[in-house]
């Protein structure tokens, strides 16, 4: 797998970017062409980890120190990890993957492991992690050829999965094709320090408003957008409220002469 | 540097002040000739309009920029109904999570619920009960009545047809009333639950039921003898608000404005959930895309709402309403005592004098909730503004790690400005409200 090979190989300073792949160089070209940021050829370099979204948990109640005896605190659970899907996906799973790959070869754009790094198949739904310097060519690509059409994007988000997880944000697409009646979901995995990912408005004008609200929730920055700028929040508003990071906010209450803490105070059973 | 005018003695009169941006009026109402005579000369005006503002649909704000009475760029300010709705999910349990989400669209709150529930299925691996499902149907069409009858009367109010909006809010008054027998609540339901719904349907509702559709049957024809003949009404309407199908596209507009494009995309029927195959009901299209053909596909949309509502009647046997899995449904069967809603007491009884272990697992489900395998699900329904999703994902918890409505109210008002953009003032009222934005929705 490429993925292996590129493991030793990764740049902590912008020197492996000579081994970056011809192909992928001309993938990041396009997207100048586009007036989106280019990202630098290095990132494509960096191998695909993992993907995690989900954190690691100790104890039974997430609770420390109390002189729980009962074995229970003990406890240790590996952070979750969805697993890369296994050929045949099941379904039309397979000729959407197929078609891709085809028409990303046909153009010359890139290979389709190196643009979506891990595809998975979970509850009937199909989740493609894309390499986010391929995101606006792979959506192009989705939204115009004949096979795929999936010309109608649902909606953009975000979702933070905590501090202790690599790549903590993620950027979700939720894609339709009306024509195959098929959902197809894009995620880009960013790191809360380097939260930029290309704009896909120029593809789907519908992504103006959710990435809007996605910057103004998660502080991710989509390069490109025509007009980055909060939408719920006011203007002059700091911070990013749906990171996990952000409190939620909230007063204790009296009920009845008992004193309820705020929301996020109170035990948590997770 | 603000120079308060000396108009300002009356406080109706139209004042101005003067700013580094230009001369700033406050218009009431009433007084729009005295702006115009005061500001004549000048090329363009930039109004705002709302938050406040009878017309806008609830807390939208409108900036737009006139030229004479044509409107040549609009903007949308939206946020002013954030409440955060999303952001206290996370710190609640998933059955608790119903709760909120019910309370963003407050028109359709059981569309949201079930959205959001049979997300929460779709993560558990679970599917509710046949009756189950069928109670959900029946609840939706019913809501999704009041919904566009609320679309109507408040369309109607923003035109000046206030007899609409008697007329409608009449109307919607028998969806509340009955949504309130069979519920307990007129609106923030929190009637469907993860696993089911929260308990049967009460003695008589079928009967109930059925006297609301003759009700309706007899009532909404009204609307056509009121409204869909009348010239004003279609000279408010007829080619305003015009969006086509490639516009609908690329900006998401889903539901009845996709529609008036054209396009007989519903989810119910090309995606069909909670077992929407087997009704006997047709989606109705309309290709002027424009004010009046969505005013009368939402005219149309309570008539087949009103058959698939007799056609659940009809499909509903007795049955369990929750899932079988005590892990997940909570075990009391809920009654009504004298301090309202709670645990009956046959069940209080048990767990307090007979089972100890019933009284723990009570206790911990309650409490604590149920555990949701990681992962995450969208699942798409139609609501009466279009297409609405739940993307949940869990951790693993018994908290959601993130709850994201995808609020077709929010999509649709993105189309606003290709809809008003080169119209005249008075028509961006009448397309917004083709619209049919609910900014609790919107905003969340």
């Amino acid at each position: 797998m490429p993925d292996d090979e590129k493991q030793p190989g990764v740049p902590a300073t912008g020197t492996g970017g000579a081994s970056g792949p011809t192909g992928a160089t001309a993938g990041s070209s396009e997207h100048t062409e586009r007036g989106a940021v280019a990202f630098s050829p290095v990132e494509q370099d960096r191998p695909h980890a993992p993907t995690v979204t989900g954190r690691a948990r100790e104890g039974m109640f997430g609770i420390h120190g109390s002189g729980d005896t009962s074995g229970f605190g003990g406890l240790r659970l590996p952070a979750y990890a969805p697993a890369p899907a296994e050929r045949p996906y099941g379904g039309w799973f397979d000729e959407v993957v197929d078609e891709t790959a085809a028409a990303l070869e046909e153009a010359g754009l890139v290979a389709f492991d190196e643009a979506v790094p891990q595809v998975t198949v979970d509850r009937g739904e199909m989740t493609w992690y894309v390499a986010r310097e391929h995101l606006a060519t792979l959506a192009t690509l989705l939204r115009d050829d004949q096979a795929l059409r999936f010309e109608f994007c649902s909606g953009v988000s975000g979702v933070d999965y905590g501090e202790d997880v690599p790549q903590q944000l993620h950027v979700v697409v939720q894609l339709l094709s009306m024509t195959y009646r098929r959902r197809l979901r894009l995620e880009v995995c960013l790191d809360v320090d380097d939260a930029r990912c290309p704009s896909l408005v120029s593809v789907y004008p519908t992504a103006d408003w959710h990435e809007r609200e996605t910057w103004d929730m998660f502080g991710i920055v989509f390069d490109g957008h025509p007009s980055l700028t909060r939408i719920l929040m006011p203007d002059d508003w700091n911070g990013h409220p749906q990171l996990k990071s952000y409190p939620l906010g909230g007063i204790p209450v009296e009920y009845k002469g008992a004193e309820i803490p705020p929301p996020d105070q109170r035990r948590a059973y997770t | 540097m603000t120079d308060i005018d000396d108009t300002l003695t009356d406080p109706y009169a139209a004042s101005s002040r003067e700013t580094t941006e230009g001369t700033v009026y406050t218009v009431t109402g009433g007084d729009w000739d005295e702006l115009v005579d005061e500001s004549s000369g000048d090329e363009r005006i930039v109004i705002n309009m709302g938050p406040q503002h009878p017309s806008t649909h609830g807390v939208l704000r409108l900036v737009m920029e006139v030229s004479g009475e044509t409107v040549t760029d609009v903007r949308l300010v939206i946020g002013y109904l954030h409440t955060g709705i999303e952001k206290n999910c996370e710190y609640r349990t998933w059955t608790q999570g119903v709760t909120f989400v019910t309370r963003a669209d407050y028109l359709s709150p059981l569309f949201t619920e079930a959205a959001y529930c049979m997300s929460v299925e779709r993560l558990l691996g679970v599917e509710a009960p046949t009756r189950a499902q069928v109670i959900r149907v029946l609840l939706m069409e019913i809501n999704r009545i009041g919904s566009h009858l609320v679309a109507l009367a408040t369309g109607g109010m923003e035109l000046g047809a206030l007899t609409g909006m008697t007329n409608g809010f009449r109307e919607r008054e028998e969806v509340l009333h009955l949504l309130e027998f069979l519920t307990g609540l007129r609106m923030n339901h929190a009637f469907i639950r993860p696993g089911g719904v929260v308990q049967d349907l009460p003695e008589g509702a079928e009967k109930r039921i059925l006297e609301f559709c003759d009700v309706m049957d007899s009532r909404l024809p009204g609307f056509h003898q009121l409204l869909t003949g009348n010239a004003i009404w279609q000279q408010r309407l007829v080619g305003v608000g015009y969006l086509p199908l490639d516009g609908c596209l690329s900006l998401g507009v889903t539901g009845p404005i996709l529609r008036s494009a054209g396009l007989a995309w519903d989810l119910r029927k090309v995606d069909p959930y909670l077992g929407y195959e087997q009704y006997d009901f047709e989606v109705p299209t309309e290709t002027a895309a424009d004010s009046f053909a969505r005013y009368k596909l939402r005219v149309e949309e309570m008539h087949q709402s009103l058959r698939i509502v007799r056609q659940c009647v009809e499909a509903l046997e007795p049955g369990p309403v929750m899932v079988g899995d005590a892990k997940i449904a909570w075990p009391a069967k809920l009654s009504i005592g004298a301090d309202g809603m709670g645990n009956s007491l046959e069940h209080v009884r048990q767990i307090m004098g007979q089972s100890m272990e019933s009284l723990i697992h009570h206790f911990k489900l309650v409490t604590e909730g149920f555990k949701v395998p990681p992962g995450q699900a969208y699942v798409p329904i139609e609501s009466p503004r279009g297409e609405l999703g739940a993307h949940l994902v869990s951790d693993g918890g018994t908290r959601p790690l993130r709850v994201h409505l995808r609020e077709p109210s929010f999509v649709n008002l993105q189309a606003a400005p290709a809809m008003c953009e080169g119209g005249l003032l008075s028509d961006v009222i009448a397309a917004l409200a083709s619209l049919d934005p609910v900014m609790g929705g919107c905003d969340r």
